[in-house]
């Protein structure tokens, strides 16, 4: 069997294929790659099944080399990335001669790349699925330096080709985000529903895949609200507007608790998701109304 | 019927509930035969959730299914079904405990193993249950002061809930005790020994 053997992991490198949906009931929380469209083009660039296991690399750092030849394709996040010393373009499947050494740079633009492998990343799934998730403790660990992950038989008769592939870098600018209102507005002051919409937003450095951190001006509670208290507990979905009690917005990630006590204000459009993935910090986010 | 049902967004379905035990029967209608498209059922405190793959089930539909679905009572479930679980009740909060409710320890531990409990809903952490039981008299407060740790196999109260800390974590829960149960194995066919409906009767160890 093909392996991979990390040279330099980076800050925070993590095996993700789409996640272990279906368990909440339980308390598992959803994980998976946050910038799913961005593994699935990987996976179909080298001729896997769009769920596939491949590595989401956070910022860049990541290196090493696979002892058998290999198609690959890097997505994501756009930056410098390398094979034996050759620049290779983003969103592209790349061979690689056994031994050849890969190399992520930092990403100039988005924050995530996805480092797909023909064949998949083949670590033992857990719960059906090999994503790591950081706030559970389920699945495979961070990746470090000297790891060595196994790499599954690639199927090259399955081979679909992409034709088209979207070429060019995330937005680095104000990036505007359809949102829908609720379920729990009404903890909050029309004021503050309306300013959600009219002012600006910058991601926080305080996020992670549990949730993006918003910045700026804080929303308010209404008078009914702080009459009620405390929420109970609910049940939480991937791109919740959460608000606790300083009044800044945490948008939950993949890795977000299956339940929170804090109200939701309103929640991203599923099909816009991904795009908190390759938000870095201080950059500027504008929210509209969702259709 | 007149539930209060909102949508999350294009992916869930929220229906608000006036008591635990309409949590559990709202909960258990909805899990029995979902459309596809449903991806979890989830009971919280006075919620359920329904969460959707938008892509195959729109919410709209998922609302109409939602408010269509009968409740499905869990009150006549067999307390023979009931998990047992042995307890070594030497908690650093007994005597808190017992303080705060006015009773003995030995009190504390009669109410604990004299009732079936039911688990309400999981959260907090995998196979993290939260157990309710009507006639308990063991609502408490959360310690003013959350510990850093608490070891796996914890047994705790927590307002009007008893849990079970199924690995080691932090936790402001007021401890009663340890048992060598395990609640969680992500290796096993089914990982989490607790789930929502399920009765469960703590048991003195000697």
């Amino acid at each position: 069997m093909t392996a991979l053997t990390v040279r330099t992991a980076g800050p925070l490198s993590t095996v993700q294929d789409l996640g272990r949906p279906g368990h909440a009931a339980i308390g598992v929380p959803s994980s998976g790659a946050l910038d799913r469209s961005a593994l699935r083009l990987g996976n179909r660039l080298v001729g896997n099944a769009e769920g596939a296991a491949g590595i989401e690399v956070t910022v860049g750092g990541l290196s090493g080399s696979f002892d058998g030849d290999v198609w690959i394709a890097v997505t994501g996040a756009w930056g410098p990335v390398t094979v034996g010393g050759r620049a290779v373009d983003i969103n592209h499947p790349v061979r690689m001669v056994a031994g050849e050494h890969l190399e992520i740079g930092m990403a100039e633009a988005g924050l995530r790349y996805y480092l797909a492998v023909a064949g998949g990343i083949a670590v033992p799934p857990v719960l059906g699925s090999r994503s790591t998730d950081l706030l559970s403790g389920t699945g495979p660990a961070v990746l470090v330096d000297g790891d060595t992950l196994p790499i599954g038989q690639a199927h090259p008769e399955s081979m679909r080709p992409v034709d088209i592939s979207p070429w060019g870098r995330p937005d680095v600018g104000v990036v505007t985000v359809p949102l829908f209102v609720g379920p729990r507005d009404d903890w909050f002051t029309p004021a503050s529903v309306d300013a959600l919409f009219t002012r600006t937003w910058t991601l926080s450095p305080a996020s992670n895949r549990v949730g993006a951190r918003l910045e700026g001006t804080p929303l308010e509670r209404s008078a009914r609200a702080v009459e009620w208290g405390e929420l109970p507990s609910e049940g939480m979905v991937a791109g919740a507007l959460q608000v606790p009690p300083s009044g800044l917005p945490t948008v939950l990630l993949a890795d977000h608790p299956t339940t929170g006590g804090y109200p939701v204000i309103a929640v991203v459009a599923s099909a816009s998701l991904d795009r908190f993935a390759q938000l870095r910090p201080g950059q500027e986010i504008r929210f509209r109304h969702g259709r | 019927m007149s539930r209060t049902v909102r949508t999350v967004g294009d992916r869930g379905v929220l229906v608000d509930c006036a008591s635990m035990d309409e949590v559990l029967a709202v909960s258990a209608g909805l899990a029995d035969d979902p459309p596809v498209g449903v991806v979890d059922v989830v009971p919280a405190a006075r919620s359920v959730l329904v969460r959707i793959d938008p892509t195959v089930l729109p919410v709209d539909r998922a609302v109409d299914w939602v408010r269509r679905t009968p409740e499905r009572p869990t009150g006549g479930v067999d307390v023979d079904d009931a998990v047992v679980i042995d307890v070594d009740y030497s908690g650093e909060d007994l005597s808190d405990v017992a303080r705060f409710l006015a009773c003995t320890e030995r009190d504390v531990v009669d109410r604990h193993t004299g009732t079936h409990w039911r688990v309400a809903f999981v959260g907090f952490a995998p196979g993290f249950g939260y157990l309710v039981a009507d006639d308990a008299g063991l609502t408490v407060p959360r310690r003013v002061s959350p510990r850093t740790s608490v070891p796996a196999g914890t047994v705790g109260l927590a307002g009007e809930f008893t849990g079970i800390y199924p690995r080691s974590s932090p936790g402001g829960w007021q401890i009663l005790g340890h048992t060598d149960t395990v609640l969680w194995d992500p290796a096993a066919a089914e990982p989490a020994l607790l789930r929502p409906g399920r009765l469960v009767r703590f048991r003195e160890s000697i």
